[in-house]
């Protein structure tokens, strides 16, 4: 079967020495940065990403990446079990029951099970990838300028509904977002654009600086605010294995959310921190003893645990057949590609099997080396919550710094991370969350040039995008959605979530 | 203000908003617009300046109906040395070279906190440089003079 060579392919390529070493140094260091309370696997990737340019092959440095990022992930879970400070909303809805778990002495358990939920969803969320990213890439082929405008219209606008808060203030951050996107030189005529007159900007914004200043500078300053001490509850993790009747308890609430996180990660616009809502919800509703949830019940932890990593697993599918990022993780994946040269997109699977099929592959090599790596080393993520803030934060900036310069050796983009850090603090302060403004970047020139490719190929005839029918349908699904945000009763139950949420 | 009491966070959000939105659609203005058909250099972000002005209207109008949380506190201290070190970095690295660049932007960054103490920011500073410089500049090798120009006169060449 084919499905069957290919991942042959993919593992043959993913379980080299050499790339298994990758994706180790990119696990440890994901879980090492993401365990930081109020570090998210956003910023952790945006401050790490620059490492992962020096490797030189492209898929040594992308496997790397995805180590990071699941790696980040379960170092959120991890922050949010132990000391009930989740890293990113995805894994907050941890932090309900996994802290109080830990409260009750089976922090062990709820790491223990954290973990197995994540392998279980990892491998089974792999398949999927592997299962539909090629019929989908199929089908991306077919796609034309109008088709994948208004497909990044979808994203766009899902990423709005799926943004905290105001509806209208996600709007205004993907517009700002996809205004800077537009600074360098104008690909057609050659103009440069908002450049102020400085010749480094014409190359454009430097992706990784405009994310580690938005992501990474922000997050820091907003750590500055306030210099609590942090109450470790454990100062040693015993008990890592679960009793028989845990595995009872938690087998169920694992397959159901990792069906629930493989379907809403796919979405695009961030499916992986409402999938781990969703299946919370669904386990406490369906739960025989729902008075438990609260109060450190397993299928608390287990449930969304495993949505979560299958959402970040299935997000890539997006990613990979059509170049279009689901999430702001995403959005980082697809810039260090176009860094190494890649064009994220239907032709990566054709043209670069062994780079498409490899990433596929080490997305389990990554969740089994988790596994192996994590429980062992609890002891280790236990005793770094208690290193301080202030010993980080010049350890933090000093790498950003030099990560940042490595990419083009231009010391204006220095400057960027300073200009985007001060304007991602302002905003976040003013309640506007940074992810659209990131995904309006990543996806702005692609816009403007299918956009305007478009309109030529219809000779100026903008009903071009509204007769073609996968166009049309896609941009019927983002106006049903922005309107659906915008119908007061659904925006008073998206309010609710939210709160609850956070 | 004339009675009407605005949300303040909203009505600085909106604010930012319509600036952005006036810088970029003045600028779009001085470019070709060209036509729908033909879109010039101009088109595409002149459209987005407009919409990001009637979106910080928009907030404007809203932050007169709602009143949401305060600002709450601004990390002013933070903010002093977190953001000039990046800053300190791009100038240094090119005259100075990557070990001076390092030194500076690791100390100004060591105080962002006020409970760090200053012989601990020392050694931090001194072991954060000699690992970084061990990592990227010998291990990945780094393209990054170790000791810039400006500072040939001390024949440092290691």
């Amino acid at each position: 079967m084919d499905l069957f060579s290919n991942l042959a392919l993919g593992l043959g390529v993913a379980t080299t020495w050499h790339n298994i070493g990758f994706c180790l140094i990119g696990v440890i260091l994901g879980t090492l940065v993401g365990v930081l309370p109020g570090i998210g696997s956003t910023a952790t990737i945006a401050m790490l990403l620059p490492l992962t340019f020096g490797i030189g092959d492209p898929v040594s440095s992308l496997i790397m990446m995805a180590g990071i990022y699941y790696g980040a992930q379960y170092g959120g879970s991890t922050t949010a079990i132990l000391i009930n400070m989740p890293g990113e909303s995805s894994s907050a809805v941890t932090a309900i029951d996994g802290y109080q778990m830990a409260r009750k002495g089976r922090a062990g358990v709820a790491l223990a099970t954290a973990a197995i939920g994540s392998f279980f969803a990892g491998t089974v969320a792999t398949f999927l990838v592997a299962i539909f990213a090629p019929p989908l890439t199929g089908l991306a082929l077919k796609f034309g300028p109008a088709e994948y405008f208004s497909l990044m219209v979808v994203g766009l606008v899902s990423s709005i509904a799926l943004a905290h808060g105001s509806v209208v203030k996600a709007i205004g951050m993907v517009v700002l977002g996809l205004l800077f996107s537009l600074v360098g030189q104008d690909v057609v005529s050659g103009v440069p654009r908002f450049t102020l007159g400085i010749r480094e900007f014409y190359d454009k914004l430097n992706f990784v600086a405009v994310a580690v200043g938005i992501f990474g500078i922000a997050e820091i300053l907003r750590n500055l605010e306030d210099e609590r001490t942090r109450d470790v509850l454990m100062k040693k993790v015993t008990g890592l294995m679960p009793t028989r009747e845990d595995f009872k308890r938690m087998a169920a609430p694992i397959v159901r959310g990792t069906i629930l996180g493989s379907l809403l990660g796919v979405l695009p616009g961030g499916g992986a921190i409402l999938a781990s809502f969703a299946s919370y919800t669904v386990e406490k509703r369906i739960s025989k003893h729902p008075e438990e949830f609260g109060k450190g019940a397993i299928e608390g932890v287990a449930a969304p645990e495993s949505a979560n990593n299958a959402g970040a697993q299935t997000s890539f599918i997006p990613l990979l057949t059509l170049g279009i990022p689901a999430n702001p993780v995403m959005a980082l994946m697809i810039g260090a590609m176009i860094i190494q040269g890649i064009v994220p997109g239907p032709n990566v699977a054709t043209q670069q099997p062994e780079l498409f099929w490899g990433i596929i592959a080490s997305m389990w090599v990554g969740n089994l080396l988790l596994v192996i790596l994590n429980l062992p080393l609890v002891g280790v993520w236990v005793k770094l919550l208690t290193v301080p803030y202030y010993v980080l934060f010049p350890i933090i900036i000093a790498f950003c710094a030099i990560g940042v310069y490595s990419v083009r050796t231009n010391p204006y983009d220095l400057y960027t991370v300073v200009f985007f850090g001060a304007l991602g603090y302002l905003l976040v302060k003013l309640r506007c969350e940074p992810a659209p403004l990131l995904l309006g970047f990543v996806l702005g020139p692609l816009l403007e040039e299918n956009l305007r490719r478009a309109m030529i190929i219809a000779r100026g005839d903008a009903t071009v995008f509204v007769t073609r029918p996968i166009s049309a349908t896609l941009l019927v699904i983002a106006a049903l959605v922005l309107v659906a945000v915008l119908l007061p009763s659904i925006r008073r139950k998206r309010e609710q979530v939210f709160v609850e949420e956070t | 203000m004339n009675g009407i009491a605005f949300d303040r966070a909203n009505l600085l959000c909106g604010l930012v908003f319509i600036a952005f939105g006036a810088f970029f659609g003045i600028q779009s203005l001085g470019m070709e617009i060209g036509t729908a058909l033909r879109m010039g250099p101009g088109y595409f972000p002149l459209v987005l300046s407009g919409v990001l002005v009637l979106v910080g209207l928009i907030i404007i109008v809203q932050a007169t109906q709602v009143k949401g949380e305060p600002i709450g506190p601004i990390a002013w201290r933070g903010a002093l040395f977190i953001l000039p070190a990046p800053i300190l970095f791009g100038l240094t690295i090119r005259p100075l070279g990557f070990v001076v660049a390092l030194l500076i932007t690791a100390s100004v960054a060591a105080f962002a906190s006020r409970r760090m103490k200053p012989h601990w920011a020392l050694v931090l500073v001194l072991a954060i440089t000699v690992f970084a410089v061990g990592v990227f500049s010998y291990g990945l090798g780094l393209p990054m003079r170790r000791f810039g120009p400006w500072l040939d006169f001390l024949g440092w060449n290691f």
